[in-house]
């Protein structure tokens, strides 16, 4: 037990490794690549930590998760409670244990990183998580809020709405989510794949929530099948976290070429609509030679699922160095491992085409770094006459997405920033009242604990407007 | 799940589906549709909504069974379900007052022609009806469009119905007479028929509309998957149209986008029971 445990024992112990399947077998099959740490690695990680009074982690992430108090407990033993404190800060844990940027957030403020390695925070998050729904007899039962008798509208079923609800339902208030697609999660669905974050985890995350009492509606496009009036008319508040799910085009010639999808698409066929299984319906090209253009999360998973669906050369095009990449190190790492090609400082000119209207090719600008740009990433520009051609089948466009107008366009009083994202106050009050917001629809594509933060914080001034109401 | 409260063989394949779906059937406009997902691990498949009772909460669908999932959709019977129905999507049918117009409909399409022309007619258009078919059991809903058409035009390739030869033909006809020539078209049906139709209205200037559909999935502008040409611009067909100026539609492009897949459809197909497999029509993309 910790308590036994010198500082200098502490200090001695190194971070623990995350057990992982092997790469060149886990880039032919969609289990999942991070198999999760042993219970005996986990409290011996947990005991790395030094307890900081001042606790910089807890700082660094957006729904303040105790973090030192979970690793407390964690590290003496008492996972029941270690899975209290978790779940009381965080809706999502088993969730953001996998697909959060811990090394940008909470780790990266850790006193222990400078010398042995940040506190695998994220590590730890997913074994409690994981064991809190392996044992859920084991956790104490929260009691039933008092029902307060408001209810509230959930526009999407992403992590921005998830959460909303999840708070809102343990403040005692009716909560219905209506969600477009067949299916919950928003991206944790449809755009995170299997091998990253099982649906096995989204569907108990909902499911936890559905027996909390939230209602679910599917098939509901908010915009088309209703409009907002008509959730502010039947509802005493509404939150809007429909995301930013519009991809952004090339605008290429070549771009309508059979084999060019949008990440979007790409990555809808084969997480929400199966494709990768041999007993769905839903067809995807198996490309031989696969081009996906970006450097985020997007363009990672949509290269390692083209690798995994049998591409012999999976290949990132990126515009810029390694360094200005915006995915998770994780990922970058993994997709190194499992083969994929990095073709850096290069941008696509123009898709090529045969006869049929397939894709055959990419021709690319070569690039090279300049001056800072607004994102404060030096920004790459075109050598003169560098240019050169690869040979593809298949080209995935993962350079961003946008706001989609669907909703807001029906609702012509809504305040829009020019780009068509929502604006909202620090409390994500829109100009409407009773209408709140949060997520990507707000942020533009940011990242799953910043939407789940929103949802939390909108959650809060929702509460306080409903019984300013009451 | 939606319940299935009505299930008739209009044609070969051909289905009509009365559908309980309130939300959808108050909402829904002239030329919007709805993406179906008939079951957990199904497809999800665009069908235009052809009428909506929003007093009785349904609405209806017309259905050719092309492939697994239609013929799923349309072998589910009244008391049946289908698990998913999101919409209606897609922008409403812009209904002027053109004058005369020539609505055309060629299979299915027919279908979805028919709410159409009911709301050109409804807005004081003199509508004059051609619908084309291979066969005589493959035109339908001649009767329900005589009510408020000014003349049904009726075509099939084997001349087992009305006159042998194409809509075209028809169609030609009534450009040639100077008291009937339209001042519109609208063409719903087969891609090749909409396309002839524009071919052949082009060159008289004659506005025509066609309805697209391309391979889609979510319905929303989420996957881009309906990527079609109108003009020099890339549009997305399930929040764009689905309706379009077909003298702009790239053609070329959309039967080659509509191919994207053949070979893995074939293949579906190919696992079907045989007996299963004579019920799929062959459409011409
Ligand atoms: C492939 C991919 C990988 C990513 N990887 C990571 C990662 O590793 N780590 C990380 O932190 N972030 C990652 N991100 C970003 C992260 O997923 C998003 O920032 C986050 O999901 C945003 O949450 P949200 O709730 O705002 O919206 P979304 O997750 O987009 O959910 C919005 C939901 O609203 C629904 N909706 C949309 N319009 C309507 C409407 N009109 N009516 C009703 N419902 C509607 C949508 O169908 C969707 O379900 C990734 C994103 C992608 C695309
Ligand atoms: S910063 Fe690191 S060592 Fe300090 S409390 Fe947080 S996790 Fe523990």
């Amino acid at each position: 037990m910790k308590k036994n445990l010198s500082h200098k024992e502490i200090m001695a112990i190194k971070r623990v490794k995350m057990p992982e399947q092997d790469a060149q077998e886990r880039s032919r099959n969609f289990k999942e690549v991070n198999l999760g740490l042993s219970k005996e690695q986990a409290i011996r990680e947990a005991q790395r930590c030094l307890q900081c009074k001042s606790q910089p982690c807890v700082d660094g992430c957006p729904v303040r998760v105790r973090i030192p108090e979970f690793i407390e407990a964690l590290a003496e033993g008492d996972l029941p409670e270690a899975a209290h404190i978790l779940l009381a800060d965080n809706t999502l844990p088993a969730v953001c244990g996998r697909v959060c940027p811990q090394e940008d957030q909470c780790e990266i403020r850790c006193v222990r990183g400078a010398k042995s390695g940040p506190v695998a925070i994220g590590y730890l998050e997913r074994f409690v998580a994981d064991w809190a729904m392996e044992h859920p007899e084991e956790l104490p039962t929260g009691s039933t809020p008092q029902a307060s008798g408001k209810s509230v509208a959930v526009v999407g079923s992403g992590p921005a709405g998830l959460t909303m609800a999840g708070e809102l339902a343990h403040m005692g208030h009716s909560v219905t989510i209506f969600e477009a697609l067949h299916d919950t999660g928003g991206v944790l669905r449809y755009g995170i794949p299997e091998f990253r974050l099982p649906k096995r985890i989204v569907d108990l995350e909902v499911t936890r929530l559905q027996n909390l009492g939230v209602t679910i509606e599917c098939n509901i496009i908010v915009g088309k099948t209703m409009t907002l009036e008509e959730l502010s008319e039947q509802f005493d508040a509404v939150f809007i976290g429909n995301g930013a799910g519009l991809p952004v085009m090339l605008d290429l010639d070549g771009e309508n070429l059979k084999g060019v999808y949008s990440a979007n698409e790409y990555l809808t066929r084969v997480n929400l609509m199966g494709a990768w299984r041999s007993d769905f319906p839903t067809p995807i090209i198996h490309g031989r030679q696969v081009a996906v253009i970006g450097g985020g999360n997007t363009a990672m998973d949509a290269v390692r699922t083209a690798r995994r669906l049998g591409a012999e050369r999976a290949i990132i095009l990126y515009r810029r160095s390694e360094a200005e990449m915006p995915a998770r190190i994780e990922e970058i790492i993994h997709a190194k491992e499992e083969g994929i090609e990095f073709i850096l400082l290069a941008a696509p000119l123009e898709i090529l085409g045969d006869e049929q209207g397939w894709v055959t090719g990419l021709r690319c600008q070569k690039m090279e770094l300049g001056e800072p740009d607004a994102s404060g990433r030096r920004r790459p520009v075109p050598i003169a006459g560098a240019t050169f051609e690869l040979e593809v089948d298949v080209v995935v466009n993962a350079i961003g997405t946008r706001a989609n107008p669907l909703l807001t366009a029906t609702a012509p009083n809504l305040k829009l920033s020019r780009k068509g994202n929502i604006e909202t106050d620090s409390t994500g009050a829109t100009n409407l009242p009773g209408v709140f917001a949060g997520g990507d629809i707000v942020r533009g594509g940011a990242t799953v604990i910043l939407a789940m933060g929103d949802g939390k914080n909108a959650a809060a001034a929702i509460d306080a407007y409903l019984n300013k109401g009451a | 799940m939606f319940e299935v409260l009505q299930n008739d063989t209009l044609a070969p394949n051909v289905h009509r589906l009365v559908i309980r779906a309130p939300r959808i059937a108050k909402a829904r406009k002239s030329g919007q549709f709805v993406i179906v997902h008939p079951e957990q691990g199904g497809e999800r498949i665009p069908l235009t909504i052809a009428d909506a009772d929003p007093q009785a909460g349904t609405i209806t669908l017309f259905v050719q069974a092309v492939g697994p999932s239609t013929l799923q959709i349309v072998g589910t019977p009244a008391g049946g379900s289908l698990q998913d129905i999101a919409g209606p999507l897609g922008k409403e049918t812009e209904i002027e007052r053109w004058g005369r117009v020539a609505c055309v409909g060629g299979g299915v399409g027919t279908a979805v022609l028919y709410p159409l022309a009911r709301a050109l007619a409804d807005a004081d258009n003199e509508v004059t009806t051609i619908i084309g078919g291979r066969a005589k059991p493959f035109i339908i809903l001649a009767d329900e469009l005589a009510e408020f058409s000014r003349e049904v035009l009726i075509t099939t390739e084997d001349g087992s119905l009305g006159r042998q030869g194409f809509v075209t033909n028809a169609l030609q006809e009534l450009i040639d007479d100077p008291e009937r020539c339209p001042q519109a078209i609208f063409a719903v049906g087969p891609v090749p028929m909409m396309r002839a139709v524009c071919e052949l209205s082009r060159p008289y200037g004659i506005k025509t509309i066609v309805s697209l559909n391309p391979i889609m999935i979510d319905g929303t502008g989420m996957c881009g998957g309906c990527r079609v040409k109108i003009g020099n611009e890339t549009k997305f067909a399930c929040v764009d149209g689905p309706e379009f100026d077909g003298h702009q539609v790239d053609f070329a492009l959309l039967v080659d986008r509509l191919t994207m897949y053949r070979e893995q459809e074939a293949k579906l197909i190919g696992e079907l029971p045989p007996e299963l497999q004579k019920k799929i029509i062959k459409v011409k993309k």
